[in-house]
Protein backbone atom coordinates (compact mmCIF):
# COMPACT_ATOMS: atom_id res chain seq x y z
CA UNK A 1 0.00 0.00 0.00
CA UNK A 2 2.60 2.50 1.08
CA UNK A 3 4.89 1.95 -1.90
CA UNK A 4 1.97 2.38 -4.31
CA UNK A 5 1.09 5.69 -2.74
CA UNK A 6 4.63 7.01 -2.93
CA UNK A 7 5.23 5.99 -6.51
CA UNK A 8 3.37 8.84 -8.23
CA UNK A 9 4.78 11.32 -5.72
CA UNK A 10 8.34 10.19 -6.44
CA UNK A 11 7.66 10.60 -10.12
CA UNK A 12 6.49 14.15 -9.52
CA UNK A 13 9.61 15.07 -7.55
CA UNK A 14 11.90 13.84 -10.29
CA UNK A 15 9.94 15.54 -13.05
CA UNK A 16 9.53 18.96 -11.41
CA UNK A 17 12.99 20.50 -11.93
CA UNK A 18 13.15 19.53 -15.63
CA UNK A 19 9.68 20.94 -16.25
CA UNK A 20 10.41 24.30 -14.59
CA UNK A 21 11.66 26.03 -17.73
CA UNK A 22 8.89 26.52 -20.30
CA UNK A 23 9.11 25.13 -23.84
CA UNK A 24 11.34 27.30 -25.97
CA UNK A 25 9.56 29.04 -28.87
CA UNK A 26 12.96 29.19 -30.65
CA UNK A 27 13.35 25.39 -30.27
CA UNK A 28 16.99 25.76 -29.26
CA UNK A 29 18.77 22.45 -28.61
CA UNK A 30 20.50 24.05 -25.61
CA UNK A 31 17.71 26.07 -23.99
CA UNK A 32 17.02 23.75 -21.11
CA UNK A 33 20.68 23.19 -20.26
CA UNK A 34 21.96 26.73 -20.73
CA UNK A 35 18.80 28.33 -19.37
CA UNK A 36 18.96 26.31 -16.17
CA UNK A 37 22.70 26.99 -15.79
CA UNK A 38 22.29 30.74 -16.10
CA UNK A 39 18.87 31.29 -14.53
CA UNK A 40 18.64 28.24 -12.27
CA UNK A 41 16.70 25.05 -12.94
CA UNK A 42 13.77 26.23 -10.83
CA UNK A 43 13.64 29.76 -12.25
CA UNK A 44 10.25 31.14 -13.21
CA UNK A 45 10.52 32.13 -16.88
CA UNK A 46 7.93 33.42 -19.32
CA UNK A 47 8.50 34.30 -22.98
CA UNK A 48 7.21 37.83 -23.50
CA UNK A 49 7.24 39.89 -26.74
CA UNK A 50 7.71 43.06 -24.68
CA UNK A 51 11.34 41.99 -24.20
CA UNK A 52 12.50 43.40 -27.54
CA UNK A 53 15.81 41.98 -28.74
CA UNK A 54 16.85 44.11 -31.72
CA UNK A 55 19.68 43.00 -34.03
CA UNK A 56 20.81 43.61 -37.63
CA UNK A 57 19.40 41.34 -40.39
CA UNK A 58 22.73 39.56 -40.83
CA UNK A 59 25.90 39.00 -38.79
CA UNK A 60 28.30 40.85 -41.07
CA UNK A 61 31.06 40.46 -38.48
CA UNK A 62 30.75 37.49 -36.14
CA UNK A 63 33.34 39.01 -33.78
CA UNK A 64 31.37 42.24 -33.29
CA UNK A 65 27.62 41.66 -33.45
CA UNK A 66 25.44 44.42 -31.99
CA UNK A 67 22.48 43.44 -29.81
CA UNK A 68 19.99 45.74 -28.09
CA UNK A 69 17.65 44.54 -25.34
CA UNK A 70 14.85 47.04 -24.89
CA UNK A 71 12.43 46.21 -22.07
CA UNK A 72 11.14 49.76 -21.55
CA UNK A 73 7.61 48.45 -22.02
CA UNK A 74 7.90 46.49 -18.76
CA UNK A 75 7.72 47.99 -15.25
CA UNK A 76 10.04 46.95 -12.43
CA UNK A 77 12.94 45.40 -14.39
CA UNK A 78 15.97 44.89 -12.11
CA UNK A 79 18.38 42.99 -14.29
CA UNK A 80 19.11 42.25 -17.97
CA UNK A 81 21.11 39.23 -19.17
CA UNK A 82 22.26 38.73 -22.77
CA UNK A 83 22.56 35.01 -23.53
CA UNK A 84 23.80 33.25 -26.68
CA UNK A 85 22.74 29.60 -26.53
CA UNK A 86 25.24 28.00 -28.91
CA UNK A 87 28.34 29.97 -27.98
CA UNK A 88 31.07 28.25 -25.95
CA UNK A 89 30.56 31.16 -23.52
CA UNK A 90 26.81 31.65 -23.36
CA UNK A 91 26.42 34.65 -21.05
CA UNK A 92 27.81 37.86 -22.53
CA UNK A 93 26.69 40.38 -19.93
CA UNK A 94 24.62 40.56 -16.76
CA UNK A 95 23.40 44.11 -16.05
CA UNK A 96 21.94 44.99 -12.65
CA UNK A 97 20.21 48.31 -13.11
CA UNK A 98 19.08 50.87 -10.53
CA UNK A 99 18.64 54.47 -11.74
CA UNK A 100 18.20 53.43 -15.38
CA UNK A 101 15.62 52.49 -17.97
CA UNK A 102 15.59 48.75 -18.77
CA UNK A 103 17.66 49.09 -21.93
CA UNK A 104 21.07 47.72 -22.88
CA UNK A 105 23.09 47.71 -26.10
CA UNK A 106 26.17 45.49 -26.31
CA UNK A 107 28.30 43.82 -28.99
CA UNK A 108 28.86 40.12 -28.74
CA UNK A 109 30.83 37.33 -30.40
CA UNK A 110 28.98 34.61 -32.30
CA UNK A 111 30.55 31.20 -32.79
CA UNK A 112 27.86 29.81 -35.11
CA UNK A 113 24.18 30.18 -36.02
CA UNK A 114 22.48 30.57 -32.65
CA UNK A 115 19.60 32.02 -30.67
CA UNK A 116 20.45 35.38 -29.10
CA UNK A 117 18.30 36.18 -26.08
CA UNK A 118 17.50 39.01 -23.76
CA UNK A 119 16.42 37.85 -20.28
CA UNK A 120 15.03 40.40 -17.86
CA UNK A 121 14.44 39.81 -14.16
CA UNK A 122 11.63 41.47 -12.24
CA UNK A 123 11.57 42.45 -8.54
CA UNK A 124 9.87 39.15 -7.60
CA UNK A 125 12.81 37.22 -9.06
CA UNK A 126 10.93 35.90 -12.09
CA UNK A 127 12.30 36.25 -15.63
CA UNK A 128 10.84 37.40 -18.94
CA UNK A 129 12.59 36.29 -22.13
CA UNK A 130 12.80 37.44 -25.75
CA UNK A 131 15.12 36.88 -28.69
CA UNK A 132 15.57 35.25 -32.08
CA UNK A 133 17.95 33.18 -34.18
CA UNK A 134 20.80 34.75 -36.08
CA UNK A 135 22.88 33.06 -38.76
CA UNK A 136 26.65 33.52 -38.43
CA UNK A 137 29.90 32.18 -39.78
CA UNK A 138 31.99 30.36 -37.19
CA UNK A 139 34.96 31.53 -35.22
CA UNK A 140 33.74 34.58 -33.31
CA UNK A 141 34.98 33.15 -30.02
CA UNK A 142 37.95 31.16 -31.30
CA UNK A 143 39.80 33.70 -33.47
CA UNK A 144 42.44 35.92 -31.86
CA UNK A 145 41.40 39.53 -31.20
CA UNK A 146 42.55 42.19 -33.67
CA UNK A 147 44.68 43.90 -30.99
CA UNK A 148 46.49 40.59 -30.26
CA UNK A 149 47.32 40.19 -33.95
CA UNK A 150 48.46 43.81 -34.09
CA UNK A 151 50.24 43.39 -30.77
CA UNK A 152 49.26 46.78 -29.33
CA UNK A 153 46.58 45.65 -26.86
CA UNK A 154 48.63 46.36 -23.73
CA UNK A 155 49.24 49.98 -24.74
CA UNK A 156 45.51 50.67 -24.70
CA UNK A 157 44.37 48.90 -21.51
CA UNK A 158 42.43 51.31 -19.35
CA UNK A 159 41.36 53.59 -22.18
CA UNK A 160 37.72 54.62 -22.10
CA UNK A 161 35.75 56.75 -24.53
CA UNK A 162 32.26 57.91 -23.75
CA UNK A 163 29.62 60.55 -23.74
CA UNK A 164 26.14 61.12 -22.38
CA UNK A 165 23.15 62.80 -23.98
CA UNK A 166 19.80 63.94 -22.62
CA UNK A 167 16.78 64.61 -24.75
CA UNK A 168 13.13 63.95 -25.35
CA UNK A 169 13.39 60.21 -24.82
CA UNK A 170 15.49 60.45 -21.64
CA UNK A 171 19.19 59.97 -21.04
CA UNK A 172 21.71 57.97 -23.05
CA UNK A 173 25.17 56.92 -21.88
CA UNK A 174 27.64 55.32 -24.26
CA UNK A 175 30.89 53.78 -23.00
CA UNK A 176 33.66 52.24 -25.11
CA UNK A 177 36.48 50.36 -23.34
CA UNK A 178 39.72 49.13 -24.91
CA UNK A 179 40.26 45.49 -23.95
CA UNK A 180 41.27 42.35 -25.93
CA UNK A 181 38.50 40.29 -24.22
CA UNK A 182 40.37 37.01 -24.63
CA UNK A 183 38.05 34.01 -24.46
CA UNK A 184 40.70 31.46 -23.48
CA UNK A 185 39.71 29.47 -26.59
CA UNK A 186 42.62 30.67 -28.75
CA UNK A 187 45.93 28.75 -28.61
CA UNK A 188 48.34 30.07 -25.99
CA UNK A 189 46.18 33.04 -24.97
CA UNK A 190 44.53 32.53 -21.58
CA UNK A 191 41.12 33.99 -20.78
CA UNK A 192 41.44 37.67 -19.92
CA UNK A 193 38.53 40.08 -19.99
CA UNK A 194 36.86 43.15 -18.58
CA UNK A 195 34.88 41.78 -15.67
CA UNK A 196 32.86 44.48 -13.93
CA UNK A 197 31.83 48.07 -14.63
CA UNK A 198 29.80 50.29 -12.30
CA UNK A 199 28.19 53.61 -13.24
CA UNK A 200 27.15 56.04 -10.47
CA UNK A 201 26.70 59.75 -9.80
CA UNK A 202 29.14 61.73 -7.65
CA UNK A 203 26.53 61.56 -4.90
CA UNK A 204 26.57 57.78 -5.01
CA UNK A 205 23.33 57.13 -6.87
CA UNK A 206 24.00 53.93 -8.80
CA UNK A 207 22.89 53.73 -12.44
CA UNK A 208 23.89 50.08 -12.58
CA UNK A 209 26.59 47.42 -12.60
CA UNK A 210 27.62 45.29 -15.56
CA UNK A 211 29.11 41.82 -15.02
CA UNK A 212 30.91 41.04 -18.24
CA UNK A 213 32.22 37.83 -19.80
CA UNK A 214 34.44 37.22 -22.81
CA UNK A 215 31.47 36.53 -25.12
CA UNK A 216 31.31 40.33 -25.20
CA UNK A 217 33.20 41.65 -28.24
CA UNK A 218 36.76 42.97 -28.14
CA UNK A 219 36.86 46.65 -27.10
CA UNK A 220 33.46 46.45 -25.38
CA UNK A 221 30.90 49.17 -26.05
CA UNK A 222 27.77 49.60 -23.92
CA UNK A 223 24.77 51.87 -24.26
CA UNK A 224 22.68 52.45 -21.12
CA UNK A 225 19.71 54.75 -20.42
CA UNK A 226 20.40 56.48 -17.07
CA UNK A 227 17.63 58.23 -15.16
CA UNK A 228 20.06 60.69 -13.62
CA UNK A 229 19.07 63.77 -15.68
CA UNK A 230 22.49 64.41 -17.17
CA UNK A 231 24.37 64.57 -13.85
CA UNK A 232 28.12 63.88 -13.96
CA UNK A 233 28.72 60.12 -13.98
CA UNK A 234 31.65 58.18 -12.54
CA UNK A 235 32.69 54.94 -14.16
CA UNK A 236 34.74 52.36 -12.30
CA UNK A 237 35.70 48.93 -13.52
CA UNK A 238 38.28 46.16 -13.41
CA UNK A 239 39.40 43.26 -15.54
CA UNK A 240 40.24 39.69 -14.57
CA UNK A 241 43.90 40.60 -13.95
CA UNK A 242 42.88 43.38 -11.55
CA UNK A 243 43.62 46.23 -13.96
CA UNK A 244 41.37 49.12 -12.94
CA UNK A 245 39.32 51.39 -15.18
CA UNK A 246 38.16 54.85 -14.07
CA UNK A 247 36.39 57.50 -16.11
CA UNK A 248 34.35 60.63 -15.66
CA UNK A 249 31.46 61.58 -17.95
CA UNK A 250 30.78 65.30 -17.66
CA UNK A 251 27.31 66.57 -16.81
CA UNK A 252 25.03 67.65 -19.66
CA UNK A 253 21.89 69.74 -19.64
CA UNK A 254 18.66 68.62 -21.23
CA UNK A 255 18.36 69.93 -24.79
CA UNK B 1 15.81 39.54 -38.77
CA UNK B 2 16.35 35.88 -39.58
CA UNK B 3 14.16 33.65 -37.47
CA UNK B 4 14.28 29.94 -36.91
CA UNK B 5 11.28 29.26 -39.12
CA UNK B 6 12.84 31.03 -42.10
CA UNK B 7 16.04 29.11 -41.59
CA UNK B 8 14.28 25.79 -41.37
CA UNK B 9 12.10 26.59 -44.38
CA UNK B 10 15.17 27.71 -46.34
CA UNK B 11 17.09 24.60 -45.40
CA UNK B 12 14.21 22.25 -46.17
CA UNK B 13 13.56 24.03 -49.47
CA UNK B 14 17.17 23.66 -50.45
CA UNK B 15 17.14 19.93 -49.83
CA UNK B 16 13.82 19.38 -51.56
CA UNK B 17 14.51 21.54 -54.61
CA UNK B 18 18.05 20.40 -55.31
CA UNK B 19 18.45 16.70 -54.76
CA UNK B 20 21.28 16.42 -57.29
CA UNK B 21 24.09 18.71 -58.35
CA UNK B 22 23.05 18.57 -62.01
CA UNK B 23 20.04 20.72 -61.18
CA UNK B 24 22.28 23.71 -60.38
CA UNK B 25 22.31 25.88 -63.50
CA UNK B 26 22.90 29.61 -63.77
CA UNK B 27 20.79 31.77 -66.09
CA UNK B 28 23.42 33.68 -68.13
CA UNK B 29 21.78 36.04 -70.61
CA UNK B 30 24.09 38.58 -72.33
CA UNK B 31 22.41 41.85 -73.33
CA UNK B 32 24.05 44.02 -76.05
CA UNK B 33 25.10 47.50 -74.90
CA UNK B 34 27.43 48.47 -77.79
CA UNK B 35 29.05 47.05 -80.92
CA UNK B 36 30.50 43.69 -79.88
CA UNK B 37 29.87 44.47 -76.21
CA UNK B 38 27.46 42.73 -73.84
CA UNK B 39 26.53 43.00 -70.18
CA UNK B 40 25.61 39.89 -68.17
CA UNK B 41 23.49 41.04 -65.26
CA UNK B 42 23.75 39.67 -61.75
CA UNK B 43 20.77 39.51 -59.40
CA UNK B 44 20.46 42.78 -57.43
CA UNK B 45 20.41 40.83 -54.18
CA UNK B 46 22.70 39.63 -51.39
CA UNK B 47 24.70 36.43 -52.08
CA UNK B 48 22.30 33.54 -51.40
CA UNK B 49 21.71 29.90 -52.34
CA UNK B 50 18.67 31.09 -54.34
CA UNK B 51 20.92 33.00 -56.79
CA UNK B 52 24.02 30.79 -56.61
CA UNK B 53 26.10 33.86 -55.76
CA UNK B 54 25.55 35.34 -59.25
CA UNK B 55 24.93 38.89 -58.05
CA UNK B 56 27.65 40.81 -59.93
CA UNK B 57 27.56 42.10 -63.50
CA UNK B 58 30.23 41.20 -66.01
CA UNK B 59 31.10 42.23 -69.56
CA UNK B 60 31.76 40.23 -72.75
CA UNK B 61 33.78 41.95 -75.51
CA UNK B 62 34.21 40.50 -79.03
CA UNK B 63 37.57 41.15 -80.72
CA UNK B 64 39.20 39.79 -83.90
CA UNK B 65 41.67 37.86 -81.74
CA UNK B 66 39.08 36.28 -79.45
CA UNK B 67 36.69 37.00 -76.62
CA UNK B 68 37.57 39.26 -73.68
CA UNK B 69 35.73 39.04 -70.34
CA UNK B 70 35.69 41.58 -67.57
CA UNK B 71 35.02 39.59 -64.38
CA UNK B 72 33.86 36.00 -64.39
CA UNK B 73 31.21 35.33 -61.74
CA UNK B 74 31.19 33.60 -58.35
CA UNK B 75 32.15 29.95 -58.91
CA UNK B 76 33.90 27.43 -61.14
CA UNK B 77 30.45 26.22 -62.24
CA UNK B 78 29.52 29.77 -63.29
CA UNK B 79 32.81 30.29 -65.12
CA UNK B 80 32.40 27.08 -67.13
CA UNK B 81 28.86 28.03 -68.13
CA UNK B 82 29.98 31.57 -68.96
CA UNK B 83 32.73 30.23 -71.21
CA UNK B 84 30.19 28.25 -73.27
CA UNK B 85 27.79 31.21 -73.49
CA UNK B 86 30.54 33.66 -74.52
CA UNK B 87 31.96 31.37 -77.20
CA UNK B 88 28.49 30.72 -78.63
CA UNK B 89 27.90 34.48 -78.70
CA UNK B 90 31.13 35.61 -80.38
CA UNK B 91 32.25 32.43 -82.14
CA UNK B 92 35.74 32.87 -80.68
CA UNK B 93 37.57 31.40 -77.68
CA UNK B 94 38.21 33.44 -74.53
CA UNK B 95 41.67 34.99 -74.79
CA UNK B 96 41.60 37.34 -71.80
CA UNK B 97 39.75 37.67 -68.49
CA UNK B 98 40.29 40.93 -66.59
CA UNK B 99 39.42 40.82 -62.91
CA UNK B 100 38.29 44.17 -61.49
CA UNK B 101 38.90 43.43 -57.81
CA UNK B 102 39.28 40.73 -55.18
CA UNK B 103 35.66 40.12 -54.16
CA UNK B 104 34.49 36.54 -54.71
CA UNK B 105 31.23 37.37 -56.51
CA UNK B 106 33.42 38.78 -59.33
CA UNK B 107 36.51 36.61 -59.51
CA UNK B 108 35.95 32.97 -58.47
CA UNK B 109 34.50 32.13 -61.92
CA UNK B 110 37.96 32.82 -63.39
CA UNK B 111 38.99 29.36 -62.14
CA UNK B 112 37.37 28.03 -65.35
CA UNK B 113 40.03 29.78 -67.47
CA UNK B 114 43.74 29.12 -67.99
CA UNK B 115 45.69 31.24 -65.45
CA UNK B 116 47.82 32.84 -68.20
CA UNK B 117 44.67 34.37 -69.72
CA UNK B 118 43.51 35.85 -66.40
CA UNK B 119 44.81 39.37 -65.68
CA UNK B 120 44.68 41.50 -62.56
CA UNK B 121 46.60 44.45 -61.12
CA UNK B 122 49.87 43.85 -59.29
CA UNK B 123 48.14 45.10 -56.14
CA UNK B 124 45.45 42.43 -56.56
CA UNK B 125 48.11 39.78 -57.13
CA UNK B 126 49.91 40.90 -53.96
CA UNK B 127 46.96 40.05 -51.66
CA UNK B 128 47.77 36.94 -49.65
CA UNK B 129 46.23 33.74 -50.98
CA UNK B 130 44.79 33.13 -47.49
CA UNK B 131 42.51 36.14 -47.95
CA UNK B 132 40.96 34.61 -51.08
CA UNK B 133 40.69 31.24 -49.35
CA UNK B 134 38.84 32.96 -46.50
CA UNK B 135 36.35 34.33 -49.04
CA UNK B 136 36.05 30.81 -50.42
CA UNK B 137 35.13 29.45 -47.00
CA UNK B 138 32.39 32.06 -46.70
CA UNK B 139 31.06 31.30 -50.20
CA UNK B 140 30.95 27.54 -49.57
CA UNK B 141 29.07 28.17 -46.32
CA UNK B 142 26.46 30.34 -48.03
CA UNK B 143 26.20 28.53 -51.38
CA UNK B 144 27.08 24.89 -50.75
CA UNK B 145 27.11 22.79 -53.92
CA UNK B 146 27.03 25.82 -56.25
CA UNK B 147 30.70 26.21 -55.29
CA UNK B 148 31.78 22.62 -55.91
CA UNK B 149 35.34 22.39 -57.23
CA UNK B 150 36.02 26.13 -56.85
CA UNK B 151 39.46 26.71 -55.41
CA UNK B 152 41.14 30.08 -55.83
CA UNK B 153 44.21 30.40 -58.06
CA UNK B 154 46.10 33.65 -58.52
CA UNK B 155 45.69 35.35 -61.92
CA UNK B 156 48.72 34.50 -64.06
CA UNK B 157 49.01 37.84 -65.82
CA UNK B 158 49.61 41.43 -64.74
CA UNK B 159 47.52 44.27 -66.05
CA UNK B 160 49.91 46.53 -67.99
CA UNK B 161 50.20 50.27 -67.50
CA UNK B 162 48.30 52.14 -70.19
CA UNK B 163 46.01 50.86 -72.93
CA UNK B 164 46.01 47.30 -74.23
CA UNK B 165 45.03 46.44 -77.79
CA UNK B 166 43.45 43.01 -78.32
CA UNK B 167 42.28 41.96 -81.77
CA UNK B 168 42.07 45.55 -83.00
CA UNK B 169 40.13 46.74 -79.98
CA UNK B 170 41.73 49.29 -77.63
CA UNK B 171 40.98 48.92 -73.94
CA UNK B 172 42.02 51.76 -71.63
CA UNK B 173 42.99 50.27 -68.30
CA UNK B 174 42.46 52.39 -65.17
CA UNK B 175 43.93 50.94 -61.98
CA UNK B 176 42.09 52.79 -59.18
CA UNK B 177 41.05 52.03 -55.58
CA UNK B 178 38.52 52.82 -52.88
CA UNK B 179 35.83 50.14 -53.11
CA UNK B 180 38.72 47.81 -52.31
CA UNK B 181 42.49 48.31 -52.11
CA UNK B 182 42.73 47.77 -55.88
CA UNK B 183 39.90 48.40 -58.35
CA UNK B 184 40.39 48.11 -62.11
CA UNK B 185 38.09 50.02 -64.46
CA UNK B 186 38.23 49.81 -68.28
CA UNK B 187 37.03 51.96 -71.15
CA UNK B 188 36.32 50.12 -74.39
CA UNK B 189 37.26 52.80 -76.93
CA UNK B 190 35.20 51.41 -79.81
CA UNK B 191 31.89 51.60 -77.93
CA UNK B 192 32.93 54.35 -75.53
CA UNK B 193 31.50 52.32 -72.64
CA UNK B 194 33.10 52.45 -69.20
CA UNK B 195 33.25 49.06 -67.46
CA UNK B 196 33.51 50.25 -63.89
CA UNK B 197 33.59 47.16 -61.67
CA UNK B 198 32.38 47.88 -58.14
CA UNK B 199 33.56 51.48 -58.21
CA UNK B 200 30.08 52.18 -59.61
CA UNK B 201 26.76 50.75 -58.41
CA UNK B 202 23.44 51.57 -60.09
CA UNK B 203 19.99 51.30 -58.48
CA UNK B 204 21.58 48.86 -56.02
CA UNK B 205 23.12 50.09 -52.78
CA UNK B 206 26.95 50.11 -52.77
CA UNK B 207 28.73 47.69 -50.44
CA UNK B 208 31.68 48.74 -48.30
CA UNK B 209 33.47 45.72 -46.74
CA UNK B 210 36.94 46.94 -47.75
CA UNK B 211 36.08 50.52 -48.60
CA UNK B 212 38.21 53.60 -48.16
CA UNK B 213 35.51 56.19 -48.74
CA UNK B 214 37.84 59.13 -49.48
CA UNK B 215 39.84 57.15 -52.08
CA UNK B 216 36.62 55.75 -53.54
CA UNK B 217 35.25 59.26 -54.10
CA UNK B 218 38.55 60.34 -55.69
CA UNK B 219 38.28 57.38 -58.08
CA UNK B 220 34.69 58.30 -58.90
CA UNK B 221 35.81 61.86 -59.72
CA UNK B 222 38.42 60.37 -62.07
CA UNK B 223 35.79 58.20 -63.78
CA UNK B 224 33.36 61.11 -64.06
CA UNK B 225 35.96 63.17 -65.94
CA UNK B 226 36.57 60.47 -68.58
CA UNK B 227 35.18 60.83 -72.05
CA UNK B 228 32.75 57.92 -72.12
CA UNK B 229 29.16 57.19 -72.98
CA UNK B 230 27.40 54.60 -70.90
CA UNK B 231 28.53 52.67 -67.84
CA UNK B 232 28.47 48.98 -67.00
CA UNK B 233 28.31 49.13 -63.19
CA UNK B 234 29.49 46.32 -60.92
CA UNK B 235 25.92 45.82 -59.72
CA UNK B 236 22.61 47.04 -61.11
CA UNK B 237 21.40 47.89 -64.63
CA UNK B 238 23.47 49.39 -67.49
CA UNK B 239 23.54 53.18 -67.33
CA UNK B 240 23.11 54.56 -70.88
CA UNK B 241 24.10 58.02 -69.64
CA UNK B 242 27.64 58.94 -68.69
CA UNK B 243 27.05 60.16 -65.14
CA UNK B 244 23.77 59.00 -63.54
CA UNK B 245 25.15 55.85 -61.90
CA UNK B 246 28.43 57.54 -60.90
CA UNK B 247 26.55 60.42 -59.29
CA UNK B 248 24.18 58.04 -57.52
CA UNK B 249 27.14 56.10 -56.07
CA UNK B 250 28.73 59.35 -54.83
CA UNK B 251 25.41 60.46 -53.31
CA UNK B 252 24.96 57.18 -51.41
CA UNK B 253 28.53 57.15 -50.08
CA UNK B 254 28.19 60.80 -48.98
CA UNK B 255 24.91 60.05 -47.27
CA UNK B 256 26.14 56.91 -45.47
CA UNK B 257 29.26 58.64 -44.19
CA UNK B 258 27.35 61.72 -43.01
CA UNK B 259 24.52 59.69 -41.47
CA UNK B 260 26.89 57.43 -39.52
CA UNK B 261 29.00 60.34 -38.26
CA UNK B 262 25.80 62.04 -37.14
CA UNK B 263 24.65 58.82 -35.47
CA UNK B 264 27.83 58.51 -33.41
CA UNK B 265 27.68 62.19 -32.46
CA UNK B 266 23.99 61.88 -31.56
CA UNK B 267 24.46 58.93 -29.19
CA UNK B 268 23.11 56.09 -31.34
CA UNK B 269 24.43 52.54 -31.08
CA UNK B 270 25.09 50.29 -34.09
CA UNK B 271 21.63 48.71 -33.98
CA UNK B 272 19.95 52.13 -34.03
CA UNK B 273 22.28 53.41 -36.76
CA UNK B 274 21.36 50.40 -38.92
CA UNK B 275 17.69 51.32 -38.48
CA UNK B 276 18.10 54.98 -39.59
CA UNK B 277 15.50 56.06 -42.14
CA UNK B 278 16.79 55.84 -45.72
CA UNK B 279 16.02 59.09 -47.63
CA UNK B 280 13.29 58.80 -50.29
CA UNK B 281 15.78 59.84 -53.00
CA UNK B 282 17.34 56.37 -52.60
CA UNK B 283 14.00 54.55 -53.04
CA UNK B 284 15.21 53.02 -56.34
CA UNK B 285 18.25 51.40 -54.71
CA UNK B 286 17.80 47.68 -54.09
CA UNK B 287 19.29 46.10 -50.92
CA UNK B 288 19.56 49.55 -49.31
CA UNK B 289 18.73 48.50 -45.73
CA UNK B 290 20.96 45.44 -46.02
CA UNK B 291 23.94 47.48 -47.23
CA UNK B 292 23.37 50.25 -44.66
CA UNK B 293 23.56 47.65 -41.88
CA UNK B 294 26.68 46.15 -43.45
CA UNK B 295 28.25 49.60 -43.68
CA UNK B 296 27.49 50.15 -39.99
CA UNK B 297 29.44 46.95 -39.27
CA UNK B 298 32.32 48.10 -41.50
CA UNK B 299 32.59 51.75 -40.48
CA UNK B 300 31.09 52.35 -37.03
CA UNK B 301 33.97 51.22 -34.83
CA UNK B 302 36.36 53.54 -36.64
CA UNK B 303 33.95 56.45 -36.35
CA UNK B 304 33.46 55.86 -32.60
CA UNK B 305 37.22 55.79 -32.06
CA UNK B 306 37.43 59.08 -33.95
CA UNK B 307 34.41 60.91 -32.54
CA UNK B 308 33.73 59.76 -28.97
CA UNK B 309 35.89 61.72 -26.49
CA UNK B 310 38.41 60.03 -24.18
CA UNK B 311 37.05 60.11 -20.63
CA UNK B 312 39.42 57.82 -18.70
CA UNK B 313 41.32 59.20 -15.73
CA UNK B 314 44.55 57.27 -15.67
Amino acid sequence: MTSLRFFPLAGLLVATPAAALPDDPLQSPMWEFVGSQILGADASVRFDPRVRVVMPQIAENQRVFPVTVDARGIAGVRRIVVMIDLNPIQKAVDYQLREAEPYLSVRVKLDQRTPVRGLVQLADGSWLAGGSWIDAAGGGCSAPPVSRVKGDWAQHLGEVRGEQWTGGSGGTLRLAFRHPMDTGLVDNIPAYHLEEVTVATAGGKRVGTLQIQAATAEDPVFTLRPRTAGEELRITGRDTNGVGYAALIPAVRAR
Amino acid sequence: MIDRRTLLAGGAGLLAARPVAAALTYAITPQPVGEGLWIVRGADEPIAASNGGAIANLAIIATDAGTVLVDAGPSLRYGEQLKRVAIALTGKPVVRVYLTHLHPDHDFGSMAFAPETVAATDAFRAFPLSEHQGFGDGMYRLLGDWMRGTEFRMPGRSVPVGPEVIGGRTLRLLPLAGHSASDLALVDERSGVLIAGDLVFHDRAPSTPHADLARWKQSLATLRALPHRGVIPGHGPFDPSAHAAIDQTVAWLDWVEGALRGAVQGGLDMVEAGALPIPPRFAALKAARYELQRSVAHLYLGLEAELLPRVDQR
